[in-house]
């Protein structure tokens, strides 16, 4: 059994310990540990995205990363985007576009769709499609999911 | 005047859980005291299990149990199909749930561990020793159905599952006449649906009690009760199964897997709930496949291209076993589906259904329909060709002509309604398909290739007749049930025996509500995917969900409305025949000022106090309703792509649908289903495709190597519509979730030979992979100017854009 490890991370503003293997992925820390199930593990070989969270304000994919990389970092996930019942402006978008089907990639998309944004405010449709590389989806087409994030944009804002 | 529920392009109401991240799936759930298990899967494609230890891996930390074959032989029964095609000589081969003597596929279970985490169940996995003789494999359908293989199952004499013949007129009269005559060679290549979900089931065993509770990733949770009901042996009415949110299916969820009965297994023996998830790679070996067909297909037309004849033989990859539907796949939803939209007095499918040492193939999106209308758009554009017309002429001349109640066609089945011309009108008109013909002839000349298909297509949807269902040898009813419940408060509860799972039916069944009986749709909240909670229904597939599950809703709603009318006239000192209803108000006629509210009279009906002579308190009704007939959805489809000849790469420029599914309850979620539809048709003419090796390996084994479309491999869907209702149910709709991918493999397919036309390439296989494009060109001799010298040889210098 190999030794645990402690670490403290930061998850949608609240801080947690606690002790995991090294070999612990971060989406396993994320959906077993604390429960966090919003955030879906849709393939093994880092392609599909479902697992994407921000990490020290970053995509990443939570599971290609080691629970203990993020010791010490802010982690947000789906769950920590709407504040107080208030959803976000991808969010939104997202409802009112019908940019999700099953929902199982929905929390990968809206929290990238929210960096592209961040990073680029008015975003064209090519710009968005190339920003969705990593993340997958087979209900949609995508269509909507791109209309989704150009309302968002043109909502003004993009968290 | 307020805007008609029915047909509003409101924002769906599941939404809300979806976004946040609250929605719980199979795997979010966490029961008290919950182990987890992880199956062993064989890496051989056919072998003989000659030796197995388990020690190793049952002294691993944290293991409770290590489970193989002999463990469940007795105690679970084999895993049974569920679709006999009659006459067809059908071998259901035994498909136990852990094989114990042979291995038929990579992927097959060969033991289980449980443990109390899934890192130690998978470590342990690695401390089993199994030792295997491998024996002769076959991977291609047509070539496994000849001697060299015929040892592979031994209750099935030369791999040969079933074999199916329809027919109708007399089809080798219509060749030996014909005036034309073209054929081709189709492989359909096999497929992996990847829902974004995989699969998992949690299996809770409650030893004083006798009862099973299964949550359950699947599109029918009543199916999965009664297969799992005989395979565990539990009677039916002590398992319960919950399907909770499902992250997608397209025909992978149906069947039933040894997997799931194998968590039950593990539940039953621990006497504590077994979670079982698949990783992705797991998906890819263990969950179905869809497709798999070698086809040898022939058409005959005169001289005018008036298609006579139309007839196949097709060889239909089963895999190593039956799949739960998987028989009525290449026969009854393929084979009868030959006249597509179109007036073809003759013809024959003649189709084997074949084993091989592959993963099980099951329905998967379209399932049958896409073969048979790529089949039928390709051979129509070959017509076009030999007799030298464009291949939307060869497509008008064939097309049935409008008709709104019943058609009969050759192959035996009646369609319901259609305006075939009309939906291939309008997409002409959308395209710009003369402009399009124009700019492309001038562009040949330059160097440039681009091309156009257009699809016509029509499908069975809507499962169906259970006669049909029974006459046709599925095990089971194809009927729906709802139960709908207003309560005191006049807030409104639907219990429905289909399961959606992104389609979006807890929006559009509320709609029906609230149209029927003048609720507002947030009054409404649909409840489906369990079996203790739900009437029974058949589940979610075919495009049947909103054709016959809310046909049962409207139907039921109806009743309500009935019963509301009687307590109404009852309220209001009224005759019955006095009363009139509108949008949510009971009132007698003229006098609508003293009206009774849908509300009102649920509150009545509740509380019981003051109701007519002979009415039952409560407010609720069921409806079990059993279809006429199928529905045939229909529509045209276009793709534009352009063809880079210098290194075979394929742009999908833009796409066009024009579908008609009868009146639509909320077009946005329609369009939705149009817009996935086609990027996954997309992906099979263009990137996707299950490749082994000669062992049997699947070397396409994850996400890594599958290409399924991804953002910017696609455009913008166009999406358009026609209206031809049904007459064959209460809504006059026809099924939406299917034909975006049935017409759009055959549309893209087309529109990648037009753009290669000009270099003299006839045929390729799928998926148009650029390698495959660019060796093409290559082989025609394509020398840059736009003319082919077909010398095979490759020039490589000149090409220009």
């Amino acid at each position: 059994m190999p030794n645990k490890v402690p670490i403290t991370i930061n998850v949608n503003g609240r801080s947690h310990s606690a002790e995991v293997e090294p070999r612990t992925l971060l989406v396993h820390f994320l959906r077993e540990t604390l429960n966090l199930t919003g955030t879906k593990i849709g393939c093994d070989t880092s392609q599909c995205g479902a697992c994407v969270v921000k990490l020290n304000g970053v995509t990443v994919k939570s599971c290609t990363a080691f629970a203990v990389q993020a010791d010490g970092a802010e982690v947000v996930t789906i769950e920590g985007l709407a504040q107080n019942g208030n959803l976000t402006a991808v969010q939104e978008a997202f409802w009112n576009n019908h940019g999700l089907q099953c929902g199982y990639c929905t929390a990968g998309m809206i929290i990238s769709v929210t960096e592209i944004i961040e990073r680029n405010p008015n975003p064209s449709p090519e710009e968005v499609r190339a920003g969705l590389e990593g993340n997958m989806c087979r209900c949609t087409g995508y269509n909507n999911i791109v209309k989704a994030a150009l309302a968002a944009a043109a909502a003004g804002q993009g968290g | 005047m307020t805007t008609r529920i029915f047909g509003s392009g409101i924002r769906r109401r599941e939404d809300p859980r979806l976004i946040t991240g609250q929605a719980a799936y199979t795997d979010d759930i966490k029961l008290t005291g919950m182990v987890h298990a992880a199956i062993l899967r064989s890496p051989h494609a056919h072998a003989r299990i000659t030796g197995i230890n388990t020690d190793a891996a049952k002294a691993a930390p944290g293991v409770l149990a290590v489970y193989t074959g002999a463990d469940i032989e007795g105690v679970l029964n084999p895993i049974p199909c569920a679709w006999a095609i009659p006459d067809s000589d059908l071998k259901a081969v035994a498909y136990p749930a852990i094989a114990s003597d042979t291995v038929r596929y990579v992927g097959d279970a060969v033991a289980v561990v449980v443990a109390e985490n899934r890192y130690q169940a998978e470590d342990a996995l690695e401390l089993i020793e199994v030792d295997y003789s491998p024996l002769p494999t076959v991977i291609n359908p047509e070539k496994s159905l000849d001697a060299v293989s015929k040892k592979k199952q031994e209750d099935a004499p030369n791999n040969q599952a079933f074999h199916w013949v329809a027919a109708g007129g007399d089809t080798d009269a219509a060749f030996a006449d014909a005036a034309i005559t073209v054929s081709e060679t189709i492989n359909q290549q096999k497929l992996i649906p990847n829902p974004m979900e995989t699969r998992s089931a949690i299996a809770s065993w409650s030893p004083a009690m006798g009862e099973l509770t299964i949550w359950n990733t699947t599109q029918n949770p009543h199916i999965a009760r009664f297969v799992t009901c005989l395979v565990t042996g539990v009677a039916e009415h002590k398992i319960r199964v919950i399907a909770p949110e499902v992250g997608g299916g397209f025909g992978a969820k149906i069947a039933v897997y040894p997997w799931e009965m194998i968590t039950a297994f593990c539940s039953m023996q621990l006497g504590v709930p077994v979670k079982w998830t698949e990783t992705r790679t797991e998906n890819y070996m263990a969950t179905t496949h869809g497709r798999d067909h070698v086809e040898y297909v022939e058409m005959a037309a005169n001289a005018d291209g008036k298609v006579t004849a139309v007839r196949s033989v097709v060889y239909a990859g089963m895999g190593a076993y039956l799949s739960t539907a998987a028989p009525g796949i290449p026969t009854i939803l393929h084979g009868l589906m030959y006249s597509g939209p179109y007036d073809i007095a003759n013809i024959k499918a003649d189709v084997y259904g074949v084993f091989t040492n592959s993963t099980p193939v099951e329905a998967y999106r379209g399932a049958g329909r896409p073969e048979a209308t790529f089949l039928l758009e390709r051979l129509m554009d070959k017509v076009g060709d030999a007799v030298g017309i464009d291949s939307v002429e060869v497509r008008r001349r064939n097309l049935i002509e409008p008709f709104d109640n019943n058609r009969d066609v050759a192959i035996g089945i009646t369609y319901d309604s259609g305006n075939y011309s009309n939906a291939l009108d309008q997409l002409l008109g959308h395209v710009g398909y003369d402009q399009f013909r124009n700019d492309q002839a001038h562009e040949r000349d330059h160097g440039t290739f681009r091309g156009i298909g257009v699809a016509c297509y029509c499908e069975i949807c809507g499962l169906g007749p259970s006669q049909v269902a029974g006459a046709v040898g599925f095990g089971g009813g194809l009927w729906e049930s709802a139960t709908v419940r207003i309560y005191a408060t006049g807030k409104v509860n639907v219990f429905i025996g289909t399961s959606p799972h992104g389609q979006g039916e807890e929006t559009t069944f509320a709609q029906i509500v609230a149209d029927e009986i003048g609720v507002d749709v947030d009054d409404v909240e649909v409840v489906h995917g369990d079996t203790d909670t739900t009437p029974m229904g058949w589940g979610t597939y075919g495009s049947r969900t909103t054709v016959v599950g809310g046909a049962a809703v409207a139907l039921t709603m109806r009743k309500l409305r009935d019963k509301a009318k009687v307590i109404a006239a009852h309220l209001l000192e009224a005759d019955e025949a006095d009363i009139e209803y509108a949008d949510g108000q009971f009132f007698v006629r003229g006098a609508p000022d003293r009206a009774q509210s849908i509300q009102d009279v649920a509150l009545q009906a509740n509380v019981a106090w003051n109701l007519p002579e002979g009415i039952e308190p409560g407010m609720e009704a069921s409806t079990y309703y059993d279809p006429p007939n199928f529905s045939y959805p229909f529509g045209a489809h276009a793709a534009i792509v352009s063809i880079d000849p210098d290194n075979g790469h394929i742009t999908l420029d833009r796409y066009v649908a024009v579908d008609d599914c009868g009146p639509q309850i909320n077009p946005m979620v329609v369009e939705g289903q149009v817009h996935g539809g086609v990027v996954q048709g997309a992906g099979q003419a263009l990137w996707e495709g299950a490749v082994y090796d000669d062992n049997g390996q699947l070397l396409t084994g994850s996400m890594m190597d599958y290409a399924i479309p991804r953002a910017h491999m696609v455009p913008d869907i166009e999406v358009h519509s026609t209206v031809t209702p049904s007459p064959h149910n209460p809504l006059g709709v026809k099924g939406i979730g299917e034909t975006g991918t049935i017409a759009s493999t055959a549309a893209i397919y087309s529109a990648v030979m037009d753009a290669l036309k000009p270099m003299g390439i006839g045929s390729l296989d799928m998926p148009l992979t650029p390698e495959r494009v660019w060796r093409a060109i290559q082989e025609s001799g394509y020398t840059g100017n736009g003319h082919s010298h077909n010398h095979g040889h490759d020039h490589g210098h000149g090409h220009q854009h």
